[in-house]
């Protein structure tokens, strides 16, 4: 199962970017004040 | 308010594109669910395939995989992506010449994938037979997308990127690092190439991409439209936008390691067979999030259903989705997966998800798009709308309630031994026995066919009523951006 020295990096490597997206997206504040942005795409878009 | 551009000129969305890639869906999907027909008829009176080579069942069972996933499928997916990006960043799309390329280079493939399938031209990897030539073009292709997605996400005008674009942008990325891993070839000539894995290694990256394109291709991106599109046909905020986001985390951090459930009791070491099983057994948790909050949108608005065929499609999409994404965690539990495994039950459970799922909440979708893109309130005729759910919710029942009956009896029958030890049943008397709910497939098929023909006939009159238009592009109220 050599295969698995690949696909098992490949995972872990990809977790830590999506942690480093959902880091960004903590500090960009994508995730305040977040019911409003449910309701913007209903206001004219 | 609208934009305008730098010569005064009023900012419209490039809405070309996706018109393009929407009536491109309609027409593919017709095609492809057609040859869906086809071999459903094969597989029950095999004579029909007339002894020519290109039409066995061999030969056109990819074609129509491929037809529905990647041209259907895809160009919807296209389409509405486009279509929801631009609006939600108040944006057009970014190198508008660039997703020009994306529709040309997205149909060269289709295209070369119905010359080269029927002449057994193919790697030989379930959903990815396409040969190395026009691998490369997917990929060239889908780098493109990815440049135009995430360029227009750059480019917005809202400081925060809605739900469906997260969905959206997960699947470009997923979709670019699944095909590149599983696709890894050398090529001995134009036409042939040897897969870079061999064996084994060869099934696990299978069906790591396999499982993956089921999570991001048919699951992810189609999550994205239902969290556009439900909340615009009902004119409601979606139930919990909180949820979404946490559906959206929950669902990608968890979905990459389904992929062994696949292989269940084969060369693949035990352990990692129940990796998969867990991890697959999991997701019921993040999908059954997201299928709550699309469907508990309504809530108050229930009476929405009742004269709205399009909501209809949408909501009824996301039972089936619910239905599918507890059926598949459990058929990866080792024990059920020792009868299910093989048999039509598969089959059923795939188009419960396929018809059920993907095809109604892109029906809904395309339904809610085409009117505007072509300037009209509404499409040409509603009653037909109503015609194509019915027809297609009778033919989606028919077909998983015949493949289930099917498969739970050829499970039985194959695992059924006499005292003495031997087999009760030869492999034959399986077939024979199945005979009936092959038929009975069929119908469904039929019907769910019929649907997607009276939808042509809609979209067309719509098309023809209408006027292509791109709408203009709308100012962010500066109080919310």
């Amino acid at each position: 199962m050599d295969i698995l020295y690949l696909l098992i990096p490949v995972s872990i490597v990809l977790v830590f970017l999506v942690i480093g997206v959902f880091w960004w997206a903590l500090g960009a504040g994508q995730f305040d004040n977040i019911e409003r942005e449910g309701e913007r795409i209903l206001r004219g878009d | 308010m609208s934009v305008t551009t730098k010569t005064g000129q009023p900012a419209v969305y490039n809405d070309s594109v996706v018109r393009w890639f929407s009536i491109a869906a309609v027409v593919y999907g017709v095609v492809g669910m057609l040859v869906g027909v086809i071999i459903a008829a094969q597989l029950t009176w095999p004579e029909l395939n007339m002894g020519i080579e290109w039409i066995t069942y061999g030969r056109l069972r990819p074609l129509h995989t491929n037809a529905v996933i990647f041209a259907f499928g895809g160009c919807t997916l296209f389409a509405t992506s486009y279509y929801i990006v631009q609006r939600t960043c108040h944006t057009p799309l970014f190198l508008n010449k660039l997703a020009w390329f994306t529709f040309i280079g997205w149909n060269i493939v289709i295209v070369s994938a119905v010359i080269t399938l029927p002449l057994g031209i193919t790697s030989g990897k379930e959903y990815a037979e396409l040969e190395w030539p026009i691998d490369l073009l997917i990929a060239v292709t889908w780098v493109a997308y990815a440049i135009v997605f995430f360029g227009t996400i750059g480019i917005r005008k809202v400081k925060h990127i809605y739900v469906a674009n997260w969905f959206f942008g997960a699947f470009i990325i997923a979709v670019a690092l699944l095909h590149i891993v599983n696709s890894a070839a050398l090529p001995v000539s134009l036409f042939k190439s040897y897969s870079a894995y061999a064996g084994v290694q060869d099934a696990m990256v299978q069906w790591w991409y396999g499982h993956n394109a089921v999570g991001f291709f048919l699951t992810a991106a189609f999550l994205g439209m239902m969290y556009y599109f439900i909340p615009k046909q009902a004119e409601r905020p979606v139930y919990s936008y909180r949820l979404s986001i946490v559906h959206f985390w929950a669902l990608i951090f968890t979905y990459m390691w389904a992929g062994p459930h696949h292989l269940h009791y084969t060369a693949l070491p035990d352990w990692t067979q129940s990796v998969g099983m867990v991890f697959s057994l999991i997701l019921l948790a993040p999908s059954w999030g997201g299928m709550i909050n699309g469907i508990m949108t309504l809530s108050g608005a229930w009476h929405k259903l009742r004269d709205d065929p399009i909501l209809r499609f949408l909501i009824v999409s996301l039972s089936f989705y619910g239905m599918s994404t507890f059926e598949g965690p459990m058929m990866s539990i080792k024990t059920v997966n020792a009868l299910s495994h093989y048999t039509d039950w598969t089959v059923g459970h795939v188009h419960s998800g396929a018809l059920g799922w993907v095809g109604l909440v892109s029906m809904g979708s395309l339904y809610y798009l085409i009117p505007r893109l072509f300037g009209q309130k509404k499409m040409y005729s509603v009653p037909a709308i109503e015609l194509h759910f019915w027809v297609a919710t009778i033919g989606i029942v028919l077909y998983i309630a015949a493949m289930w009956i099917a498969g739970v009896m050829q499970g039985l029958m194959w695992r059924s031994v006499n005292p003495d030890g031997s087999l009760t049943y030869t492999f034959v008397e399986s077939v024979k026995a199945t005979y009936p709910f092959y038929v009975i497939r069929l119908l469904g098929g039929l019907l769910y066919l019929g649907g997607m023909v009276v939808m042509l006939w809609n979209v067309v009159m719509t098309a023809l009523q209408g006027k292509a238009q791109n709408a203009p592009v709308l100012a962010v109220n500066p109080a919310h951006a």
